[in-house]
């Protein structure tokens, strides 16, 4: 009895584990206000049920929870998301559908960041009459002092490193350790509305970096508590926390009476209350999505499996879901280290079945078929030729390119290499058997090993250790970017100064120095356009190095229940712009 | 107290606490030493409390933070000194003091560890206790049926379902109940935790599906166990001579047969209760309970060390009470049994 029981508890834990995982990451303006006219996709297009009507109560839920509440310990799409509801940054992302949605659009600062010194500082000023939830004025100040805190790696730990390893601070160790903040030089405030970085190299696209995290969200350092703060992190945002926020539990954001519309053009911020239910299993939140007891499924990742089906099967459920791309890319990056010949990689990639992958990860509603590294919404991306391989339905590899290849390499006969997949993610099972499939038809010998996608980036496939001891050619991957621009999509994956012990994404270990070149000159050019085609120059050369096999570019079929005003995609963050969401009563 | 009792109790009593204590050894041994037997470095270990592809610097200062390069007994040697004299927390901008019984700060929510099993208990008792009371009913009242009516319909349809109740995992029947019961026929409201102290009745139709999901597993485990034990000792010598003495069918079932079965289902329900009592995981994460099971489910998908130890002893010490309880009560129940 006992050890049936051990065995229905682990079975139950894979399943709920597997509920857990496959959670992570537009103008076609129907205005009817009660989403009877709504069409399938149309939030992917533009805003459904646009209204500036106020007033419900808007029911956000999700299966785990937050990897914190401090905007500066934040580091996923969604949390960034959410957390605009009660904190405001220096810059933002500008809230508008479709591709107006990746640019830096000022928050609290009066406009975008000015660079001076060769891109070396960079300047904002604050606007006037920002208020905190307790009407106390927001100071230059307190954003210098929320920077300083996360160069406590140990308290912050979870929030992007951007910060401590850009600017200009000595060995600064943050605040807890160093009470006096004049000891910290990365951020200067000559006044109590200016906010200057000093950074330690050029960087040109500082106003996204300062956009995408929660690490400019002012902090008086009175009000800090440390590790604690997420419980309660101090409102400059339209919502105010009610009470201390429970972790997997959940908590009440109410209006914030200090905060001033005039003064923020991206939050609408309708709802008169925001309340959050944690550790519901994932199912359970797309019945209540369907049910309309809650309207948002936090993570914005999609519905699950049962879900998904339900809604594809029934017209009206349909016309009330969004498939819209997520911004992420599931690609496969190729060793070069283990598999350093260029014509053993071409092989590899002239084999590959894209049919059969496309079909592994959900086929038309799962995704479209990659040609770049860079996904749609990158800013200036470009679509990308074809290198060794066809993004096309129904185009199953070049067997005999691939044998010419293989002949070139001087392996006629084939090789064998391992690849790594994520073992609780059915859709990484089936790409890897499709490749070991592919693969086997020309020779190359696929050994298939799964491992936990807790583990999985950090300890093994984001492990050179690991890869080079277990002959790891390649593998499943997915990346999304930090902001939607080339660089903060594409530098850590393939710039050579990027690779690193644990948690590397650089995996196909690229030390080319072509395009090791063109990152150190794209941090000094400040014209946008010019820096897309810098980036749109590597990802070719990514491809015509076969470092990376493009897959699939991601979609989530997320449910857009009928009590939602004014919601779209925002293309940012790959999922609802949380912060303009209006509910009907 | 007679002192053979008291003596029974602190010869227990110390038993318990040696195996608490091997089973936090052995929950550290778990969580420190086996990755480092396949190879996880600290670097990686830490990694794991880190956002996404965490640099050097942070994985320096997250080890050192939780003492993770700190050799394994050293370590287990501060969590046993915290848990007994209470330690201090760096929070960063000031120093808290967790005070005895301390099982430390969360890794991942950096929440002291003990409030949040204080918190979570009454969630997971919720649950225990209405599915024990409904399974028991349930599963001995059919166990005797069975037993009394062996080979008729009833007993064969209910040793049917019984199979089934037991085979039907709680992920299968609590979803299903879930997604038709609530969502599709609207028969009971949603699953949402409301303590008792808050609204009863909320607290109570809330429950009520959790209840009988578990109970169902548990009720026919029990209904077997019952109607095996009923079998067999209704053919014993003294059930034929209380039959002899002309006592009452009734007197001669409940009072003489059923007592006498009742012993072996004491053990296991000793067992099956104190296990519960430390979370019922699955149950637990199924209807989003945030009771003690979610706790350590969440403990161990997050590698949250003080957590997963914090539940564990936790879930011993009920079953180690439970047990304790249960020997008491074999006395009461069985007159063969005297404790020394």
């Amino acid at each position: 009895m006992r050890s049936s029981k051990v065995i229905s508890v682990a079975a139950a834990g894979a399943v709920v584990l597997s509920l857990g995982l496959s959670a992570c990451g537009g103008g076609d303006d129907s205005g009817d206000g009660g989403g009877g006219k709504a069409k399938f996709d149309a939030g992917s297009k533009g805003i459904v049920n646009a209204s500036d009507k106020k007033g419900g109560t808007l029911v956000m839920a999700q299966p785990d929870d937050f990897e914190s509440l401090d905007p500066a310990n934040i580091y996923y799409a969604y949390g960034s998301d959410f957390f605009r509801l009660y904190s405001r940054t220096l810059v933002t992302y500008t809230s508008k559908p479709g591709e107006e949605g990746t640019k830096p659009s000022p928050d609290l600062a009066q406009g975008l960041g000015t660079p001076s010194d060769g891109n070396k500082t960079w300047t904002y000023k604050l606007k006037p009459g920002l208020k905190y939830e307790d009407g106390s004025v927001i100071k230059a100040q307190d954003i210098k002092y929320a920077v300083a805190r996360t160069f406590d790696r140990g308290v912050l730990r979870n929030g992007p490193s951007y910060f401590t390893q850009m600017l200009e601070a000595g060995d600064y160790k943050g605040p807890f350790k160093d009470k006096n903040l004049d000891h910290f030089k990365g951020v200067t405030t000559p006044d109590d509305s200016t906010v200057v970085f000093h950074l330690k190299a050029p960087f040109s696209e500082w106003d996204q970096l300062v956009m995408f995290s929660g690490q400019t969200v002012p902090v008086p350092q009175a009000k800090d508590t440390g590790t604690q703060y997420g419980m309660h992190p101090f409102s400059s945002g339209p919502y105010k926390w009610q009470a201390d926020y429970k972790m997997k539990q959940g908590g009440t954001l109410v209006r914030n009476t200090y905060w001033d519309p005039k003064t923020d053009p991206n939050r609408k911020a309708l709802p008169d209350k925001v309340v959050v239910q944690s550790g519901l299993s994932a199912d359970e939140i797309d019945n209540r999505e369907i049910d309309g007891t809650v309207q948002i499924d936090l993570p914005g990742t999609g519905v699950q499996a049962a879900a998904r089906q339900k809604i594809l099967s029934d017209p009206k459920l349909k016309a009330n879901s969004d498939d819209p791309l997520a911004g992420f890319h599931w690609y496969m990056p190729i060793n070069t280290e283990i598999v350093p010949n260029v014509e053993c990689r071409k092989a590899i990639v002239y084999a590959t079945n894209r049919d059969a992958l496309w079909r592994a990860y959900g086929g038309d509603v799962g995704g479209e078929m990659a040609t770049s590294i860079m996904p749609a919404d990158i800013q200036g991306r470009e679509k990308g030729t074809d290198a060794y391989t066809k993004a096309q339905v129904g185009y199953t590899g070049d067997v005999n390119a691939a044998k010419q290849s293989l002949a070139k390499c001087g392996k006629p006969n084939g090789f064998a290499v391992t690849m790594l997949f994520r073992s609780d993610r059915p859709k990484e099972q089936a790409a890897a058997e499709a490749m070991e499939q592919a693969l086997g038809r020309v020779g190359i010998k696929l050994t298939l090993k799964g491992y936990p996608h807790g583990t999985y980036t950090n300890e093994q496939f984001g492990s050179p250790a690991f890869n080079k001891k277990n002959n790891v050619g390649l593998g499943t991957y997915g990346w999304a970017p930090d902001w939607p621009t080339g660089y903060g999509y594409l530098q850590a994956g393939t710039d050579g100064k990027a690779i690193q012990e644990t948690g590397n994404v650089n995996i196909s270990m690229l030390k080319d120095p072509q395009i090791d070149k063109m990152w150190n000159d794209v941090v000094k050019v400040n014209d946008p356009n010019q820096r897309a085609q810098i980036y749109n120059q590597i990802d070719q050369r990514v491809r015509d190095l076969a470092a990376i096999i493009p897959t699939v570019y991601a979609k989530s079929l997320l449910y857009r229940s009928p009590k939602l005003t004014n919601v779209y995609v925002h293309s940012g963050y790959g999922m609802y712009d949380y912060a303009n969401l209006g509910v009907t009563s | 107290m007679p002192d053979a009792v008291i003596a029974f109790l602190v010869r227990r009593l110390l038993g318990a606490v040696a195996l608490l204590i091997v089973i936090s050894l052995v929950t550290y041994g778990i969580f420190f030493l086996l990755p480092k037997l396949a190879g996880v470095s600290t670097d990686d270990l830490a990694a794991r409390f880190a956002g996404k592809a965490p640099d050097a610097t942070t994985l320096e200062a997250i080890k050192e933070r939780f003492g993770l390069d700190k050799p394994f007994f050293v370590q287990y040697g501060e969590f046993m000194k915290t848990l007994v004299t209470g330690g201090d927390y760096d929070t960063g901008t000031s120093t808290v003091h967790c005070s005895a019984p301390c099982l430390g700060y969360s890794f991942r929510t950096n929440q002291a560890v003990t409030p949040q099993l204080l918190q979570r208990a009454p969630v997971t008792l919720s649950i225990a206790v209405g599915a024990a009371v409904l399974w028991l009913l349930a599963g001995v009242a059919t166990g005797v049926v069975s037993a009394l009516k062996k080979g008729s319909i009833f007993d064969r349809a209910a040793m049917i379902i019984a199979l089934a109740g037991v085979s039907l995992p709680i992920f299968f029947t609590g979803l299903l109940g879930l997604a038709y019961v609530v969502h599709a026929w609207g028969i009971l409201p949603e699953v949402n935790w409301t303590p008792l102290s808050q609204d009863p009745a909320k607290w109570f139709t809330s429950l009520i599906l959790p209840w009988i999901s578990l109970a169902l597993l548990y009720a026919a485990m029990y209904a077997r166990l019952t109607r095996a034990g009923m079998l067999e000792t209704m053919n014993e010598d003294f059930v034929r001579t209380a039959r002899a003495k002309g006592l009452r069918e009734s007197t001669v079932v409940t009072k003489h047969a059923l007592r006498a079965t009742l012993t072996p289902i004491l053990t296991v329900f000793g067992l099956d209760f104190g296990l519960l009592l430390g979370g019922a995981i699955i149950t637990e994460a199924t209807f989003g309970l945030p009771g003690l099971g979610r706790l350590a489910l969440d403990g161990v998908n997050q590698s949250d060390l003080p957590v997963v130890v914090g539940v564990t002893i936790t879930t011993a010490l009920f079953v180690v009470l439970m047990n304790l309880i249960v020997d008491l009560l074999y006395a009461v129940v069985d007159p063969r049994v005297r404790l020394a």
